[in-house]
């Protein structure tokens, strides 16, 4: 009853749902452009589509500080290597979205250079389709990443 | 006192970082602050373009050769059907290449915009980069109107253009030229004479014009040095004679005067692009009428037998393109840019080879970084307008 | 200047380069040198002060498998004083698929050159820096010949993550402690 006869109103809710609602609202992506996919990943955080309204617009520039990979673009095979390094040097916990055609199966670039998928070197959260994706189509990818961290169990 | 003991650092930068312009490693010896040597590796975006072209038929070279230097798509293409064209002997009616000029200095504006605003981001202006994106939306709009696509509109064809200009595409053009007129200003009032900016850019980065032409650096680099060459004054294509424009050149060639020949060439391109439009008709003859390559028009494959082969003819084994080799300089966002187009007699080409401005921006990097301060590094490589993608194909 | 004019010219260049004078589809004159002769006769290109051919604007190769000479090695060049063009090109047998570098004449030629090395395995006699430079530095073979497959199967190689003991983690604090003092 204590709580009540304060004059600051309290919220109560269970310690998950804050976590939960804590990571889903300030995911912030490390900058890791690899193609022309980057140059909408750019659109999306500048004016237009302004993805700052998501609270994911803090790109950092070191995997140490930031929770999601965005991979925009096509990852070869002498990259692969860098980009896996990158995602272990991220703390837990931490999410990938796959952007674009390339990243998710290779896209047109079916040959000797290209990984057919990123998934074969990291673990994939959301795939967003598309070749480059439109700004709306990540900023949805985004928002699909949020509704499934949202639902995420904390261990 | 004793004499202080001394050691170079070599610190690795990349290949991923957020001011590289994509994938590129480098490995820098430093002395303190001052850079003793560079290596600039890359390779990290190899897509193998050329290999996958060699199994493709000419016209679905398109879309693959626009993802190489994915900033100046059109240029890219059209250049690649210049080349096909010059193997096939087509001659292009004056409208297409009054279109195709139009939309090359509109693709050159889009990369000079992606360029301004992050180069301007690395050293320190965000509002510049905010400002850019601004107005190339409006861009993307118009490539929107063309084909219903953003980045790579996939417009040019070999004999001419997809189809005809949309509705209101001159209007559109021609309120984003008057739109960019005035935010140029506001660009240069960020930027010219901002002592911030000059104190990073002026006397950064300078390469001599003898040593930009030895290595291969034709473009706004060599014209910032002093190097007055301008594929389309000195070996004109499609009819980019009878325009008036002027070349922007520079003498000092530091990162301020790239600055300052590329904000100049926006604002060349802009009258060019005016004198385009007057030329334009809003409709009219948007391809060769020539049966071997270009499809018919889409009334008459419903009516006549003749087009309906012709057109199943174009889509499934495509055309051929007689034996021979062709490269058609254009000059790119970036500089001399073109394919060289090797057929052999067949419906696919033998080799497609894109002669590409950034790799040799990359190789000459060591030139103009050693003996900078490593704070300028960042304010080098953005200004010499490395699109990976370019530079590894 | 006429394409014919520069041809004559270009045979009074050097009478022992083995030029070959060969029809073209674009504004390049095109013409074949010898191998041996190459590297003197670009030189004398670049310098004699009717051609100044400066900028070494493309420098690229091209596979004809199965015929021999298999590979072509072609240069283009640009005179930006006299508004010229031209593009030159070598002939290497598949057996002995090496030619002197162009270093020595353009810089620019460097990185290039390992393209073509990289790309297609001509060697390039005397180059500063001989190494792969597209593809990692441990691949195997040349992907652009025309005998290299385009879809290769091969799990990507990455590095396992790095894994520290609680041990190990104490004597590198307490070492670089020591080291700082």
């Amino acid at each position: 009853m204590g709580i009540e006869s304060t004059e600051i109103p309290v919220l109560t809710t269970t310690l998950e749902k804050a976590v939960q609602w804590a990571r889903r609202s300030s995911v912030w992506p490390v900058t890791f452009g690899l193609a022309c996919c980057a140059i909408e990943m750019m659109a999306m955080s500048c004016s237009r589509y302004d993805i700052a309204r998501f609270g994911a617009e803090v790109f950092r520039g070191s995997p140490r500080q930031s929770d999601l990979m965005i991979v925009a673009g096509r990852l070869s095979r002498k990259m692969a290597p860098a980009l896996r390094r990158i995602y272990d040097q991220m703390p837990e916990p931490k999410w990938v979205i796959s952007m674009g055609a390339c990243a998710s199966v290779g896209g047109v670039f079916d040959n000797y250079a290209i990984v057919q998928g990123v998934d074969q070197v990291v673990p994939v959260d959301v795939y967003v389709p598309g070749c480059p994706p439109r700004p709306e189509s990540l900023i949805y990818g985004i928002v699909q990443l949020q509704r499934k961290i949202d639902q995420s169990k904390m261990a | 006192m004793p004499e202080i003991r001394t050691e170079t650092m070599t610190v690795n930068m990349g290949p991923q970082h957020p001011s590289t312009h994509g994938v590129l490693r480098l490995v820098l010896e430093l002395d303190g602050e001052t850079v003793r040597s560079a290596s600039p590796t890359i390779g990290f975006l190899h897509t193998g373009i050329e290999k996958t072209a060699e199994q493709k038929k000419w016209v679905q070279v398109i879309p693959l050769v626009e993802r190489m230097d994915y900033l100046s798509a059109q240029s890219n293409s059209m250049a690649y059907c210049l080349s096909v064209e010059k193997l096939l002997g087509v001659e292009l009616p004056q409208r297409v290449q009054d279109i195709r000029v139009l939309i090359a200095e509109l693709q050159r504006i889009n990369s000079h915009l992606v360029w301004l605003g992050t180069h301007g981001m690395e050293v320190g202006a965000v509002s510049v980069m905010l400002y850019c994106f601004r107005e190339r939306e409006l861009l993307l709009n118009i490539n929107e109107m063309l084909a219903g696509f953003r980045l790579f509109p996939s417009y040019m064809r070999v004999g001419g253009l997809r189809e005809d200009l949309p509705r209101g595409f001159h209007e559109a053009v021609r309120s984003f030229a008057d739109r960019l007129t005035g935010k140029l200003v506001e660009y240069e009032d960020l930027l010219t004479k901002n002592e911030i900016y000059l104190k990073r850019t002026q006397h950064v980065g300078i390469i001599s014009a003898a040593d930009a032409v030895a290595f291969g650096l034709v473009g706004p680099i060599a014209r910032a040095a002093g190097v007055d060459y301008d594929v389309r004054k000195a070996f004109p294509y499609l009819g980019y004679d009878t325009y008036d424009f002027a070349v922007q050149t520079q003498t000092r060639g530091d990162v301020y005067s790239r600055y300052l020949t590329r904000v100049g060439e926006m604002k060349e391109s802009l009258k060019i692009v005016r004198q385009a439009l007057d030329r334009i008709a809003p409709h009219g003859i948007y391809a060769v009428d020539d049966p071997r390559i270009t499809p018919p028009p889409k009334d008459k494959v419903y009516t006549e037998m003749e087009a309906l082969i012709q057109h199943f003819l174009i889509y499934s084994q495509g055309f051929s393109v007689p034996a021979g080799e062709a490269y058609v300089p254009v000059e790119g966002p970036r500089g001399e840019q073109g394919f060289t187009v090797i057929s052999d007699g067949t419906n696919r080409p033998w080799r497609v080879k894109s002669r590409s401005p950034s790799l040799l921006a990359c190789q000459a990097l060591e030139r103009m970084i050693v003996g900078n301060q490593i704070a300028d590094v960042i304010a080098v490589i953005g200004s010499i307008d490395v699109v990976m993608g370019d530079v590894d194909r | 200047m006429e394409s014919t004019a520069l041809v004559a010219l270009l045979q009074d260049v050097d009478p022992e380069a083995g030029l070959e004078v060969v029809a073209s589809s674009d504004i390049h004159p095109t013409v074949y040198v010898s191998r041996e002769r190459v590297v003197p006769f670009l030189r004398q290109l670049r310098d004699r002060p009717e051609l100044r051919f400066a900028l070494l604007a493309e420098l690229t190769a091209v596979d004809i498998w199965p015929h021999e000479p298999r590979f072509e090695v072609i240069c283009i060049l640009v005179s930006i004083e006299h508004r010229l063009r031209l593009r030159v090109k070598v002939r290497l047998h598949g057996d002995d698929a090496r030619m002197p570098t162009l270093t020595g004449v353009w810089p620019g030629a460097n990185w290039l050159e390992r393209e073509i090395w990289d790309m297609f395995g001509v060697v390039f006699d005397g180059h500063p820096d001989p190494r792969r430079i597209l593809m990692p530095e441990d691949w195997d073979g040349y992907p652009l010949r025309k005998d290299y497959p385009v879809q290769i199967q091969m799990k990507p190689k990455t590095t396992e993550a790095m894994q520290m003991t609680e041990a190990e983690f104490r004597a590198n604090l307490l070492n670089d402690r020591l080291t700082r003092s």
